[in-house]
C-alpha cells in the first residue's frame, strides 16, 4: 500500500487519564485507514473508542505515539496548523448535531467553507446547496437551524462535514440519537460518500447492524485493538 | 476577518436584548462623562472668567513704602563697634515721602512695552480715592480712570456694564460709570449728576452714564469707572500721570517671569496673574479631577457590564465555540469573534453616547440660570469642547476592549473535546 493511499495512520498510541487516578485508556493502538474506505470502530462502553477518535481528530493532543493525516505527522504541528488540517481534511459528525442555532441551515453548512476561503462565497454557497440537495433537504436551506427535525439536523451536520471535500469523515455515534429509519438514511448517505466520492469514513458506533454493513470493523476492548 | 465579523454580528443579533443593555451602559456613561465635563468646565471658565477676564496678566504700580534705610543706621554701622555688641535700631524718623503713587516715566514704559513681542495690549490706569457726597453723608469710593476702548477690547468691560454704553464713557467729559451697589445706595439714575470730593478736597460734578456689576458685591459698592482724562482732571494732574500700567500677554504662562523682569527693569512693583489669583487654578484643578474621576468610574462600570454579558454569552455558546473549533476555527479566531462582539457593543454605545451627550449638553445649556452676580449669564454655561468627546470615546473603546479581552481569552481556551464528549 503506497503512502498517499493512506489517509490516516496511527502508530503505538498511548493515552492516560490522570483524574482522579492515572489510568491507561489506550494501549499501543495502531491502525490505518485507506482512501475511500468505510471503517467502523466498535466496542463496549468505556473501551476507549471515542477517546481514540478524538485523538485521530487532532482535537486531543495529549497522547503518546504518532499520528499521520494524509502522510503529514501531526505530533509537532501547532494549534493553527491542526485547525487548518481539521478544516481542510477532516469532516465531523457527532451524536449531537451541534448546529449554530443563530444561523440558517445553509449558513451552518457554509461556515467551514468560508473559513477555508479557497473558494468565493458564491461558490461555497452553490456547493452547500448541492450538498443539501443530495441529502434531500434543499427545501430547508433558508430555515433557522433549530426549526428542522432531528433527522434533518443530522443530515445538515453531514453536509457541513462535506463542504470542504475532506479526505476523511469522522463520526462519533452519528446515528445514536436517531430512529432506525433516519439511521438507515444516514448510513446510505455515508455509503454513497465512500463509494461515489471516494472519501474515507471512520465511524465510532455501538450499533452492531450499522457496523456490520461497513467495509471493515475495528473492534476495541479495554484500550486495545482486538486483532 | 469578514467572516468573523459576520459571526460576531449574528451572535449579537441572537442576544439582542443583553447586547442593547450593554451598549446602553456604555452610552449612558459616555453621555454622562461628556455632559459632566462640559458642564463642569463651562462653570470653571465662567468662574475663572469672572476674575481672570478683568485681571491684567501683569500689573505695574508704585507702592508707597517706608525708606529702607534710616539715617541712624548709616551712623552706627555694625563694623564700627569694637566690642561687637548687637545694635537694635528703633528710631524710625523718616516717614514715607509725600509722593502720590504715580508711575514715573509711565509714557516711556508704555511706548517701550508696546513694541515687546510678548505683549498683546498695554493699558494705563489712574486710580483715585474719592468721596461721593450724598445728602449729608459721604460714601467712599474708588474711581478707576481707564482707557475705555482698550478695556472693552481686552478686558470685556462691556460684559460687566449692566446699563449704559461704553462709548458714552469714552467720549464724554466728566462722565462716570458707578458700581451697581454704589449707585443703589446713592439712588443715582443714569443722567444724574453726582458730587465727588478728592483726597485733596477738590470737588467736581460727574454725570452717571451707566452701572457696572462685576458679580462681587463688595467690589461693586466701591468701584467706579471714568475715562482717564476725567480722572486726571479730577486730581488736577498732567496727562502723563498714571498709577498703574496693565499688560495682557499672548501667553499667560510667561507672566510670572516677565513680571520679575519688568520690576527690575523699570524699578517699580509688578504682580502677575498667577500670584494674584493662585486659588482659582487650584479650584479649577480640583473640580476637573473630580469630574474626570466620576466620568472614568462610569466608564469602568460600563466595562464591567460588558464583561458580565460576554461571560454569560460564552457559557451559553460553549457548544458553538466547540463546533467552530472542531470545524477548523483556531483559538485566535474564537478570541477575535468575542473581542469583536465587545468592540461592536462599545462602538454602538459610543455613537449613542456622543449623540445623547450632545443632547444633554444642549438641554443644560438651555436651563435658565439667573444670578445677580453674573449679569451677562442667562443659562447654565456649557463647554462644548471636542476634547471631552475624544477622551470619552477613546476611553470607552479601551474599556470595552479590555472588558472583552478576558472573556474572549477564556472562549479561545475552551477545549472542544471536553464539550463534545460531555454531551
Amino acid at each position: 500500500m503506497n503512502k498517499s493511499a493512506l489517509v490516516l495512520e496511527v502508530e503505538k498510541v498511548n493515552k492516560y487519564f490522570h483524574d482522579p487516578v492515572t489510568i491507561q485508556v489506550l494501549k499501543e493502538v495502531s491502525m490505518q485507514v485507506a482512501r475511500g474506505e468505510f471503517v467502523s470502530i466498535t466496542g463496549k462502553s468505556g473501551c476507549g473508542k471515542s477517546t481514540l477518535l478524538y485523538i485521530l481528530s487532532t482535537m486531543d493532543t495529549d497522547y503518546e505515539g504518532e499520528l499521520k493525516i494524509d502522510g503529514e505527522p501531526t505530533r509537532k504541528a501547532g494549534h493553527t496548523r491542526l485547525a487548518r488540517i481539521r478544516n481542510e481534511k477532516i469532516g465531523f459528525v457527532f451524536q449531537f448535531h451541534y448546529l449554530l442555532t443563530e444561523f440558517s441551515v445553509l449558513h451552518n453548512v457554509m461556515l467551514p467553507g468560508l473559513k477555508l476561503a479557497l473558494k468565493s462565497r458564491e461558490e461555497v454557497e452553490h456547493r452547500a446547496m448541492e450538498l443539501l440537495d443530495d441529502l434531500g433537504i434543499a427545501d430547508q436551506a433558508r430555515k433557522a437551524a433549530n426549526q428542522i427535525s432531528g433527522g434533518q439536523k443530522q443530515r445538515v451536520a453531514i453536509a457541513r462535514a462535506m463542504i470542504n471535500d475532506p479526505l476523511i469523515i469522522m463520526g462519533d455515534e452519528p446515528t445514536g440519537n436517531l430512529d432506525s429509519r433516519n439511521s438507515d438514511i444516514v448510513f446510505d448517505i455515508f455509503r454513497k460518500i465512500a463509494d461515489e466520492h471516494k472519501r474515507s469514513l471512520l465511524i465510532v458506533t455501538h450499533d452492531q447492524d450499522f457496523a456490520a454493513r461497513t467495509d471493515r470493523i475495528i473492534e476495541m476492548d479495554d484500550g486495545r485493538v482486538v486483532p | 476577518m469578514q467572516l468573523l465579523v459576520t459571526i460576531a454580528l449574528t451572535l449579537l443579533r441572537a442576544k439582542m436584548r443583553q447586547s442593547v443593555v450593554a451598549a446602553v451602559g456604555v452610552m449612558f456613561s459616555i453621555a454622562m462623562f461628556v455632559t459632566l465635563l462640559g458642564f463642569m468646565n463651562g462653570l470653571n471658565q465662567l468662574l475663572d472668567g469672572l476674575t481672570l477676564n478683568r485681571t491684567p496678566h501683569i500689573r505695574l504700580y508704585n507702592e508707597l513704602h517706608a525708606s529702607p534705610e534710616q539715617p541712624v543706621q548709616l551712623a552706627h554701622d555694625d563694623s564700627s563697634r569694637s566690642d561687637g555688641a548687637a545694635i537694635h535700631h528703633f528710631i524710625r524718623s523718616i516717614k514715607p515721602k509725600d509722593d502720590l503713587p504715580r508711575l514715573r516715566n509711565a509714557t516711556a514704559i508704555m511706548s517701550a512695552m508696546e513694541k515687546d513681542p510678548r505683549v498683546l495690549a498695554v493699558s494705563p490706569r489712574l486710580v483715585a480715592q474719592v468721596l461721593f457726597n450724598v445728602g449729608t453723608t459721604d460714601l467712599t469710593g474708588q474711581v478707576n480712570g481707564i482707557d475705555v476702548m482698550q478695556e472693552v477690547r481686552y478686558y470685556m468691560f462691556q460684559d460687566y456694564l449692566v446699563a449704559g454704553d461704553p462709548y458714552d464713557l469714552s467720549d464724554g467729559n466728566n462722565t462716570i460709570v458707578l458700581g451697581k451697589g454704589l449707585a443703589d445706595m446713592m439712588e443715582a439714575k443714569i443722567g444724574d449728576l453726582v458730587q465727588v470730593t478728592t483726597a485733596t478736597g477738590d470737588r467736581t460734578m460727574l454725570r452717571v452714564t451707566g452701572y457696572f456689576q462685576s458679580g462681587i458685591a463688595d467690589y461693586d459698592k466701591v468701584q467706579c469707572y471714568a475715562n482717564i482724562k476725567t480722572v486726571q482732571k479730577l486730581l488736577q494732574r498732567p496727562a502723563s500721570y498714571y498709577t498703574d500700567i496693565n499688560f495682557k500677554l499672548h501667553d499667560l504662562e510667561e507672566a510670572p517671569a516677565m513680571a520679575k523682569e519688568l520690576a527690575a527693569r523699570f524699578g517699580v512693583q509688578a504682580t502677575d496673574i498667577q500670584t494674584a489669583n493662585a486659588q482659582f487654578e487650584t479650584g479649577t484643578d480640583v473640580r476637573n479631577i473630580i469630574s474626570y474621576a466620576v466620568g472614568i468610574v462610569l466608564l469602568i462600570v460600563a466595562g464591567f457590564g460588558i464583561y458580565n454579558i460576554l461571560n454569560m454569552m460564552i457559557y451559553e455558546k460553549l457548544d458553538a465555540i466547540a463546533i467552530l473549533k472542531a470545524t477548523g476555527f483556531n483559538g485566535s479566531d474564537v478570541r477575535r469573534i468575542f473581542l469583536l462582539l465587545s468592540v461592536i457593543i462599545g462602538i454602538f454605545g459610543a455613537i449613542g453616547g456622543l449623540i445623547s451627550g450632545i443632547l444633554l449638553q444642549r438641554i443644560i445649556d438651555n436651563i435658565p440660570f439667573n444670578t445677580a452676580a453674573l449679569p451677562t449669564i442667562t443659562t447654565f454655561p456649557v463647554d462644548y469642547s471636542i476634547r471631552y468627546y475624544i477622551i470619552a470615546v477613546t476611553f470607552a473603546l479601551a474599556t470595552t476592549w479590555v472588558a472583552g479581552w478576558f472573556p474572549a481569552r477564556k472562549a479561545s481556551q475552551v477545549d472542544p473535546v471536553e464539550i463534545i464528549r460531555g454531551k
